[in-house]
């Protein structure tokens, strides 16, 4: 982690609502983010708490009928969460932050050459035209791996390979050097060998062209591999945050330890693992009380009655449960959690 | 060991795709036998050819040469047709992405009851439905879901829809193809518990397919690793983890995220090159190193195995 701590991006009481038939989603509430120079932050949580439109709310890719309506973004100076024109946005998209999407079978265009595709970035937010674009389009082919850049350059996305195509979109994603590169769940749809070499690519890319990166996954393995600072999302607003071994250390927020717990990884055979039983809240709805609570077996009382503040655990490490609250009764963390801080002791 | 029924067995089993000199082989050479009441995984990367054996198993690809044996009658090739028959009602899939292995026009209940009906093994419509009921029990489903359409189901429900159609052929052998790869974390859990469940009460048998080997460590009995067309090694679960011998299984060993930041950072990825096999004079063999732990490889390298293995 870095000493001197500059913050890049700052996200204050984030309101994102989208209207449906009429009626009005609250899709996140009141979520707020500290984006840090340099870093790595994963954004972990099940599909529908939130974590792709939060992310997306800092590069104006929100769908036509959802719109943030409260809280602020700052993001050189300037408060992005007021943006409304396509051309304010483009001064920011893709030029400044970068996104990479989970499919790379979707996010290419299958009519058009890599090699194009790429240059086209280059020119449409750098200002290069012709000759020089394409040479650095092969250059950027060449950084995330391709081999043979020069006939890959002439070729369609059907002629690549799912990992291929991976590299050839965050070659599209990095050519115009943004300061903060947003992976959606870049290695979901590939191979586990495959993963990691798109995971380790991301990392040197991240160090050579110093970018803050922000990881979308469900997958807990890759947050241990990846981040150095993780935020558990649930029903439209972080839970918890810390640092990476906080959090897979030292958890606090039931759902974090739920997430955890129900891995395969973590589980004894021939025991049942344990899952998380219901559904996410209906975000139609209003929320009463901590919104994980009615699927928490150890609930307490107040769960269900009073939304639960931020406690601090430690400088860098927050939670939003009545877990902490002094007054709550004690309880211990999960069998799974206990067995990976023992398992880290005993390595030292 | 030795006297538990084998279920599946696999004898010098080739597929091919192609002819000529567009010919493509998929499998390659591969034997290995499932016993009864086993969770069987198969684990490679895409395009080794796990899911090919798989549907070969159950019929759905043609064999090119080597035998299939399902309680010791040979299942490939060309069967009478009640074997045929009996084959296709005991032997059933599950697939990977349920968003896309159910039919979007058809009702809950026709799903489930397509292989009843296709096969009459219903006495009357109140006996195909209560066996349908029952089925939706069983994986945790309400009833009264048989009226609905797939759409208004979740990623976790669908996936149960998927296995209560396999379940209501009362099968004894399972084929479970990458069945959690597109369910998140927490759904993954439940279907797991729901797998191994239905193992127990009913007896069942499983091919378990999937690329991701730390899942697999958790839910199976036995794990073969396939490479190109290959086993290059099989071993119980436990063994596999604690004495991976074949450079490849080392290499999908190194790649799989473990939940451990520690030892995540320190970790170091292993990348597995098969031009590092030198096979042109000394020839590689199947070979059973330790009890129960077969690899592929030749003299050379099985004596470096056996030293490593201890």
């Amino acid at each position: 982690m870095m000493e001197q701590k500059n913050v890049i991006l700052s996200a204050k009481d984030v309101e994102i609502q989208f209207s449906l038939r009429g009626k009005k989603l609250n899709a996140i509430r009141k979520c707020s983010l500290d984006l840090y120079e340099g870093e790595t932050l994963a954004i972990v949580g099940e599909s529908g708490s939130g974590k792709s439109v939060f992310t997306k709310s800092f590069v104006g890719m929100l769908d036509a009928n959802g719109s943030i309506t409260g809280g602020e973004i700052m993001f050189e100076g300037k408060d992005i969460a007021k943006y409304t024109k396509e051309k304010e946005w483009l001064t920011i998209r893709g030029k400044k932050i970068a996104m990479v999407m989970q499919d790379p079978m979707t996010s290419l265009n299958p009519l058009k050459k890599i090699g194009k595709q790429i240059q086209e970035s280059i020119e449409l937010h750098q200002g290069i035209k012709g000759e020089a674009a394409k040479k650095m389009a092969l250059e950027m082919l060449e950084k995330v791996g391709i081999p043979n850049p020069e006939k890959r350059y002439n070729q369609y996305p059907h002629e690549f390979s799912g990992g291929m195509r991976q590299r050839v979109v965050i070659a599209i994603a990095v050519a115009c050097r943004p300061q903060i590169l947003i992976c959606d769940e870049p290695t979901t749809a590939l191979d586990v060998t495959i993963q990691a070499q798109i995971l380790d690519l991301i990392r040197h890319l991240q160090e050579e062209l110093k970018m803050t990166v922000i990881y979308i996954t469900h997958d807990l393995g890759v947050v241990a591999n990846v981040a150095d600072r993780v935020a558990v999302m649930y029903a439209g607003q972080i839970v918890e945050y810390g640092t990476v071994e906080e959090i897979f250390y030292d958890p606090w927020h039931p759902y974090t330890w739920a997430l955890l717990s129900a891995l395969p990884q973590l589980g004894v055979k021939g025991e049942d693992l344990p899952t998380i039983e219901g559904t996410p809240p209906n975000l139609f709805n209003e929320i009463k009380g901590d919104a994980f609570a009615p699927r928490n077996k150890q609930a307490l009382a107040i769960d269900f009655v009073k939304e639960p503040p931020f406690f601090k655990v430690s400088e860098t490490h927050q939670a939003k449960t009545w877990y902490l609250d002094p007054r709550a009764p004690k309880i211990e963390q999960p069998p799974a959690v206990r067995m990976l801080r023992q398992q880290m002791r005993e390595r030292g | 060991m030795a006297e538990r029924e084998k279920l599946i067995e696999i004898k010098d089993l080739q597929i091919t795709f192609g002819h000529g000199r567009k010919k493509f082989v998929a499998v390659d050479h591969v034997n290995f036998d499932i016993y009864k009441g086993e969770t069987f995984s198969l684990v490679g990367e895409s395009g080794s050819g796990k899911t090919t054996i798989g549907r070969a198993i159950t019929r759905i690809n043609p064999t090119s040469g080597g035998e299939i044996l399902f309680k010791g009658r040979k299942i490939n090739g060309r069967i009478p047709k009640e074997l045929d028959l009996e084959v296709i009602k005991k032997c059933q899939m599950i697939f990977q992405d349920p968003m896309a292995s159910l039919n979007e026009r058809a009702k809950v209940d026709y799903i489930i009851s397509e292989g009843l009906l296709n096969h009459h093994l219903y006495k009357d419509d109140a006996d195909r439905e209560a066996k349908v009921q029952k089925a939706l029990r069983e994986v945790g489903l309400l009833p009264e879901f048989a009226s609905r359409f797939p759409h208004e189901f979740s990623g976790g429900q669908r996936q149960r829809i998927g296995i209560a159609r396999a379940l209501v052929m009362e099968p004894e052998f399972i084929v479970a193809d990458e069945p959690i790869s597109a369910l998140d974390v927490s759904i993954r859990a439940q279907v797991l518990n729901l797998l191994n469940r239905l193992k127990k009460d009913r007896g069942l048998t499983y091919l378990f397919i999937a690329h991701d080997l730390s899942v697999v460590r958790f839910i199976s009995d036995r794990i073969a690793v396939i490479s190109k067309g290959r086993i290059v090694e099989l071993a119980e679960a436990e063994e596999l983890f604690l004495n991976p011998l074949h450079p490849y299984t080392k290499a999908l060993l190194s790649a799989v995220p473990m939940p451990d930041p520690r030892m995540e950072k320190k970790k170091k990825l292993l990348v597995y090159d098969p031009s590092m096999h030198d096979y042109s004079v000394d020839k590689p063999v199947w070979e059973e190193i330790k009890e129960g732990h077969f690899v592929y490889g030749n003299q050379k390298e099985l004596e470096e195995y056996r030293k490593e293995v201890k």
